[in-house]
């Protein structure tokens, strides 16, 4: 792996290889000194044309936790004559010797042009591009699923995948790079998705995808679900006809108080409810639904660090099975190349 | 009729890729064609050309060419435009309004028929815009450029929809009035808002807002509807969908006066070539799918389409190095067009070189109202004719091309069929697959008069 940019095309082995580093990782931020050596001396650039200050900083300390130098660029500015180009932008990095450049980009495929272009030398971490993809939030969205997927099943998460798990996403789809990104990875680890949307917020094409679709979260709900994903409505959308009101959308599509009340009546005490955030409460989920017992959101943030920390060691410092130079005991046990037979 | 463009015996040369043939060609006209023509004629030695193993077709007409000036001479100008058009083996292009100026006036059109004449390399037929500053308002004065010294025939918007039904209704009755012809963006606006690539499959994987086939069918539908109450004649550029086929052959068979035109690029390349991101690919109307590749090509075979249009949208190199929701859509075309056509349509059997003229040259230069463009290969025709060798091949350089745009989507490609000769005028603008020298009536205009 050179780069991070899609979950689309992230291999099976490549996707455990990741979550299972990132449960090494999760360790050291358990420690009383949540510090590694790792990438002493490596340059992360954290490049946002797109305001995004939970995944910046989330993005921050996994590289500081490596002991990489983060410089932060905030590249706001959404037009070519507004400022300079993104091929610019990127050769000044290179320039400056970047290592990584983390990228949240407004635009879908920003990423992929960095990657695919000469303009930079240093790996590429999708952050999240436009309407596309957001890799290392559906990780760590697989990594919280794995955690409680192999609670379930009495086993440790460490080479294990989604196999059998029961997933639904429920809301705008068609703009949500959150919903691609974990469409294509819980396919890989071989969990059950099913995307329940108003018809007007899902992709002309859905059909074609490993996935089953859903006009109505009460029947998906009916039929048992092991995770339940909220995405947010962006305000954009609300003035657009995609729905005729917020209440109503809340309503039909929304996590609401019965729907979470409905899961303790259908006797599914262990079907969790998780959102990338942030949160829209009470519209797309219940502020009782976002605070139960049930609810990951503050795992997935925590869980968060640990993924990225994983995907910035595994592009920077090369195969994971070279040993990484000064690595914590607690880091040795990440030989995953063991688990590739799974 | 120019005169004293000298005297050339073109040997050999299999006529709409039939039997062999020599063509002697004189001051501007194919004088004579017959098999073992002497090159010591009456007045003196002709040049010989030995057109072995090549085709003689008419020169092409492009019924769509942005060649950008007055306005974008960063991107293209008359004179770089047209020795690429040249090269490619056109004699006459149509260079659409959408210029900086805006193409609305008479003055514009004839800056720019002007800025063609003392180019030399092709006849340069502006089209006019339809409305105002392509504003969609208010018609422009189509009836002054139609009286011009650039004598417009085609207008359009292109680039921009005329959507108002109520406009687009009076601009197709009101130019009747001079045997014009609107030739129509098909693209409903409110469909394709911040529309950057087909709505489908491909779309919905890689996040882009989709610009979907509806947008442009319920156009094109609307479109023939009104030039059948109206009686008018429209002209659809660069279909690209499999339903606009389907409505197109509908129109025809009910006897609507519609013509249409489709791409080269869209006869050969598909949505799945986004997945790079590389906006070289990005393009108004969008690359579709391969049915309606498929779909174009059996249209474009069986007469439903009319004519290829290049639709050569040449930009500057920083309009397409970004990323692909701030790129400019357009794409190079001139050069690759017979290439491509010979690839997508001869070469699988769908057409012949006769098939070819057709649509790439008579019925052009039919639809613009070139009236010594696009004529038969006979002797007393015009000599606009070009000579092909079918079996060269040879791979895409965009940075080896005349035109200042290098977005070529076909970079790299190994493409059949190389233009080896241009006759515009009796004149050879390319001989031996390189540029030669502009028509010599060039020399007399001013590039400054109007």
């Amino acid at each position: 792996m050179k780069h991070l940019l899609s979950t689309e095309d992230l291999s099976r082995s490549n996707a455990i290889r990741i979550l299972d580093t990132a449960e090494e990782m999760s360790a050291v931020g358990e420690r009383e000194v949540k510090k590694l050596p790792a990438l002493r001396g490596r340059t992360v650039v954290n490049l946002f044309f797109e305001d995004s200050t939970r995944t910046r900083i989330s993005f921050e300390a996994a590289a500081k936790r490596l002991s990489a130098d983060v410089i932060n660029f905030a590249a706001k500015g959404s037009s070519v004559s507004k400022g300079e180009s993104l091929k610019d932008t990127a050769q000044t990095l290179s320039a400056m010797g970047a290592d990584a450049v983390v990228i949240r980009h407004w635009a879908s495929g920003a990423p992929h042009r960095l990657a695919a272009t000469d303009w930079i030398d240093a790996a590429v971490i999708n952050a999240g591009d436009g309407t596309h993809e957001h890799p290392t939030q559906a990780l760590l969205d697989a990594f919280t699923m794995r955690r409680h997927w192999a609670r379930l099943a009495g086993t440790g998460s460490e080479g294990t995948d989604l196999k059998g798990m029961r997933v639904a996403i429920a809301g705008d789809v068609l703009h949500s790079r959150v919903a691609r990104s974990n469409v294509w990875l819980l396919r890989t680890l071989g969990a059950e998705v099913t995307l329940v949307a108003p018809p007007t917020l899902l992709p002309v094409g859905v059909e074609k995808w490993p996935c089953s679709v859903s006009y109505n979260l009460d029947d998906t709900l009916v039929n048992g679900v092991d995770a339940v994903m909220m995405l947010r409505v962006q305000g954009e959308r609300m003035n657009a006809s995609f729905f005729p009101s917020t209440r109503e959308y809340s309503r039909r599509w929304g996590f609401d108080d019965n729907r979470l009340r409905a899961l303790d009546d259908l006797g599914m005490t262990d079907t969790i409810i998780m959102h990338p955030g942030p949160m829209n409460r009470g519209l797309e989920i219940s502020a009782a639904a976002a605070d139960s017992p049930r609810s990951t959101v503050l795992a997935q943030v925590r869980n968060g660090v640990s993924v990225r920390m994983a995907a910035l060691y595994l592009l920077l410092s090369g195969d994971t099975r070279e040993p990484a130079p000064h690595r914590a005991p607690a880091f040795a046990a990440a030989a995953p190349s063991t688990k590739e037979s799974n | 009729m120019a005169a004293n463009t000298g005297t050339y015996l073109i040997q050999g040369a299999a006529i709409l890729g039939g039997e062999p043939a020599d063509l002697l060609i004189r001051d501007g006209i194919i004088a004579e064609i017959g098999s073992g023509l002497s090159p010591v004629g009456q007045d003196g030695g002709a040049t010989v050309i030995d057109a072995t193993g090549l085709v003689a077709l008419p020169g092409m007409v492009d019924v769509h060419t942005h060649l950008r000036e007055p306005g974008r001479e960063d991107a293209e100008t008359v004179e770089t435009g047209t020795r690429a058009a040249a090269l490619g083996g056109y004699t006459a292009v149509h260079a659409m309004a959408n210029s900086t100026p805006v193409a609305d006036t008479a003055g514009v059109v004839e800056q720019v028929y002007t800025l063609g004449r003392a180019a030399g390399w092709v006849d340069v037929r502006p089209v006019g815009a339809v409305t105002v500053g392509l504003a969609g308002e208010q018609l422009a004065e189509l009836g002054a450029m139609a009286d011009s010294r650039a004598r417009v025939r085609m207008f359009s918007d292109d680039g921009i929809c005329v959507h108002d039904p109520v406009l687009m209704r009076r601009a197709l009755e009101y130019v009747k009035a001079f045997d014009g012809v609107v030739a129509q963006h098909a693209q409903e606006p409110r469909l394709t808002a911040g529309a950057q690539m087909n709505e489908g499959d491909v779309s919905a994987v890689l996040g882009l807002t989709g610009w979907p086939a509806v947008a442009e069918e319920s156009i094109i539908a609307r479109d023939v509807l009104l030039a059948q109450h109206v009686g008018s004649r429209l002209h659809v550029c660069h279909v690209s969908t499999a339903g606009s086929v389907e409505i197109i052959r509908w129109a025809k068979e009910r006897g609507i006066d519609v013509t249409a035109e489709v791409t080269p690029h869209h006869l050969l390349l598909t949505d799945d070539l986004v997945r790079s991101y590389d906006p070289v690919f990005k393009v108004n109307p969008p690359l579709r799918t391969d049915a309606d590749v498929q779909a174009l090509r059996a249209g474009l075979a069986d007469g439903t389409i009319d004519v290829v249009g290049t639709d050569h949208a040449p930009h500057p190199s920083e309009h397409k190095e970004c990323e692909w929701a701030q790129a400019a859509m357009g794409m190079t075309g001139l050069e690759t067009a017979l290439s491509v056509v010979q690839h997508a349509m001869i070469d699988t059997g769908l057409m012949t070189w006769a098939d070819f003229a057709r649509v790439t040259s008579t019925a052009a230069a039919k639809i613009g109202r070139l009236s010594d463009q696009g004529r038969p290969i006979e002797a007393g025709e015009p000599a606009n004719l070009i000579l092909v060798d079918p079996a060269a091949r040879w791979t895409v350089d965009p940075f080896q091309m005349a035109t200042m745009g290098r977005n070529s989507p076909f970079k790299g490609r190994e493409l059949p069929g190389k233009v080896v000769a241009t006759f515009f005028k009796g004149h050879p603008t390319v001989l031996d697959g390189a540029l030669n020298t502009p028509h010599p009536e060039a020399a007399a205009t001013p590039a400054g008069a109007a």
